[in-house]
């Protein structure tokens, strides 16, 4: 359920309210301006997430200094409320209306499919900053879209081999039944087989359901050597905290993809103790840019940075690298996208390359709870990259 | 699985219906007895989780933060009534709807305001933290028992309530003829406000119980709301009793449907589709039933 008419209603009046503006103060302007537009939620469970993005974003751009290149850069901003339904409608208000240069979103992956339609049509470009859905870079793959963070098929996949790796061989794998998990599992079983494991059973929760203890009763019964999972926000923290409830945690260890302790490890608390996660940032990261990073977010917003600001950070320097390029001039749009796909990030999650689909080749760590804190304890996988089915370039 | 296995996962699937209970409960006294229908119910249920995980904090008693969250709820069902809900006896369901709708916006923005979009969790009180070893892996969590007894004695004192007390006859009096109960000297307008009132409370209550097993979050509301309708459609609008026997009809099915595997003619229908199991069942007993298992024709 969605929180809609009124908002919606605000909104329209306040975007006709901005575009009477837009077009008197904006006319003849336009290339005195780089148009930046967020399409993120900005209400509902993602709200969080979406403020994350804009606020890394924003801090990497503040590189550039005021005025960068002789022109200013002007934001536009659409909710996207993480509704699937409006995000043609959302998509084409910012890549049309505004007239953005260039779109920053979204979080949730079929939003993000719904404004990759758009952008084939529009050819606006587009930088990712979180939604994981394989096609995105993958059947969808398109010369304007880049992606920032991952695809669905890279955070569980090398926790197959570091499951084999501490002696478990049989294990069972969890998530709520909805894309996202099920690729987070198809990919899983890919690297796990692969690495000489077995997944003897596969269970689902409907999504977002969060009552989990016939799933727990079941894998009591089955005994498996480990189980894996993929979870993230509220569900995450149920699980975590039901399967110790259930006893389960001292006698089968849990493994997930790293959303599944990422930003929820303190209402988790000790029942988190001891999960073994997979993903391609952690907070403990010793590195000075993220070091650098982390502190110069603590300034900024006084609140402590996460991997979703991390992917709107780099977002931002990939968006840097193609101003770089066209001296601020984003209509010059096959220099631009030349630019970042030959882009290095130096990102606070180690430096990574854009593979041929605009998905990042990124390392991929170990992290493993350890008092309280998500810790590194090595890297799972070094510069994965997601095959890409079904992309043509 | 073996024996045990299906005996815990009923056991599991009637501690879920349990919990169900309490909420659907809430939705279907006040459909039946004052014929509004409040899908604003799942919002109660979420201020409750938040109360206590607030209550949690200051406080830092469960059973203190219980009973404050209890009054608070109460209250606020009685200036909601008086607000809103005593305008919507007399007319139809859309506009009770749209009016309830409303009042999700309005809740959902001030959770917002107040407690802010992050995940919490409530620590369970420290009486009922441990867990009973049922077998060499699988301990049940003391807790989740309490649960079902607490929810178990509150459908006793519900039913007793509304069958032998004075109250109760009013109540329903009041849901058999409005305006004869009136003529009768009895103050309907007060019954009502009651009523509602209960209803919030045992929705913001069965939120405060389910804090610590379930974790707060903001769309906590909306889940438990669509899953409490089809518990009510299924047992009958308005029917305590068809609450009861439905909630523990869709506990089971869906604690059974997510661990079974069913496979016909190669369609794999567990637990491929389990996640549609309890619609599969509401809609099976409209077709038979359309006015539910305990429902009243119209």
């Amino acid at each position: 359920m969605s929180i809609s008419n009124r908002r919606q209603f605000l909104a329209g009046t306040s975007a006709l309210a901005g575009l009477s503006f837009l077009s008197l103060a904006g006319c003849g302007k336009t290339t005195d301006s780089i148009r930046v537009g967020f399409m993120l939620p900005y209400t509902g469970t993602y709200a969080k997430l979406g403020m994350a993005i804009e606020n890394g974003f924003k801090l990497a751009l503040r590189e550039l200094g005021d005025n960068p290149f002789g022109k200013s850069i002007e934001f536009f901003t659409v909710d996207d409320e993480s509704n699937p339904s409006k995000a043609t409608d959302n998509a084409n208000k910012i890549m049309t209306r505004d007239n953005v240069d260039v779109v920053i979103g979204t979080v949730h992956s079929g939003v993000a499919m719904g404004m990759i339609k758009v952008a084939q049509e529009t050819g606006s470009l587009v930088i990712i900053p979180n939604a994981g859905a394989n096609a995105a870079t993958g059947t969808m793959c398109a010369p304007n879209v880049f992606r920032t963070s991952f695809s669905n098929w890279q955070p569980t996949h090398p926790l197959g081999r570091i499951m084999v790796e501490d002696g478990h061989k049989k294990s069972v794998f969890i998530t709520w039944k909805y894309g996202a998990g099920e690729e987070a599992l198809a990919s899983f079983r890919e690297g796990f087989e692969a690495a000489g494991g077995e997944v003897i059973k596969e269970l689902f929760v409907p999504f977002p359901n969060v009552e989990f203890q016939a799933i727990l009763t079941e894998v009591a019964a089955l005994k498996p050597d480990a189980v894996a999972c993929f979870f993230a926000g509220g569900g995450a923290v149920k699980f975590v905290k039901d399967y110790a409830a259930a006893g389960l945690k001292s006698s089968i260890p849990l493994y997930g993809s790293g959303f599944l302790t990422e930003g929820v490890l303190d209402a988790q608390g000790d029942a988190a103790e001891g999960i073994t996660t997979t993903l391609h940032y952690a907070d403990g990261l010793q590195n000075p840019k993220n070091l650098a990073f982390r502190e110069a977010y603590r300034l900024a917003y006084s609140e402590e940075a996460d991997v979703y600001a991390v992917q709107g950070y780099d977002a931002g320097l990939l968006l840097i690298k193609a101003l770089q390029e066209t001296s601020g001039d984003l209509s010059k749009k096959a220099q631009a996208i030349n630019a970042m796909e030959g882009a290095k990030i130096d990102s606070p999650r180690g430096p990574w390359t854009m593979s041929r689909a605009h998905n990042p080749i990124q390392n991929f760590y170990t992290v493993k709870v350890n008092n309280g804190v998500n810790s590194v304890v090595g890297t799972a996988w070094e510069g994965l990259e997601d095959p890409a089915v079904g992309c043509d370039l | 699985m073996d024996a045990v296995t299906i005996f815990i996962q009923a056991m599991n699937g009637i501690q879920y219906g349990l919990l169900l209970f309490l909420v659907a409960s809430g939705l279907t006294l006040i459909f039946g007895i004052m014929g509004v229908i409040n899908i604003a119910h799942g919002s109660f249920y979420m201020i409750g989780a938040y109360l206590a995980w607030s209550f949690m904090g200051w406080i830092g008693n469960f059973w203190l933060g219980l009973f404050v969250g209890v009054v608070v709820a109460f209250v606020l069902g009685l200036v909601l009534e008086f607000l809103f809900i005593r305008f919507l006896y007399d007319k139809d369901h859309l506009q009770q709807v749209l009016v309830t709708y409303g009042l999700i916006l309005i809740f959902s923005e001030l959770r917002s305001v107040i407690w802010g979009d992050d995940v919490h969790s409530v620590a369970i009180p420290a009486l009922l933290d441990g867990s009973i070893q049922l077998t060499e892996n699988l301990a049940y969590p003391v807790y989740r028992i309490w649960l079902s007894s607490v929810c178990i004695v509150i459908a006793i004192l519900m039913f007793l309530g509304i069958q032998h007390t004075r109250l109760g006859m009013m109540i329903r009096a009041g849901e058999s003829d409005r305006e004869m109960t009136k003529a009768l000297g009895i103050n309907i307008g007060l019954v009502y406000r009651f009523i509602f009132a209960l209803g919030v409370s045992l929705a913001a209550f069965s939120g405060m119980i389910s804090a610590p097993i379930s974790s707060v979050f903001p769309g906590m509301g909306g889940q438990v709301l669509i899953v409490s309708f089809v518990v009510v459609v299924i047992g009958g609008l308005g029917s305590i009793k068809g609450a009861m026997v439905a909630a523990l009809l869709v506990g089971l099915i869906d604690t059974f449907g997510k661990v079974t595997t069913l496979h016909i003619f190669g369609v794999n229908i567990f637990p491929e589709m389990a996640g549609m199991s309890i619609f599969a069942l509401m809609a099976l007993i409209l077709m038979f039933r359309p006015q539910g298992i305990f429902g009243r024709e119209h």
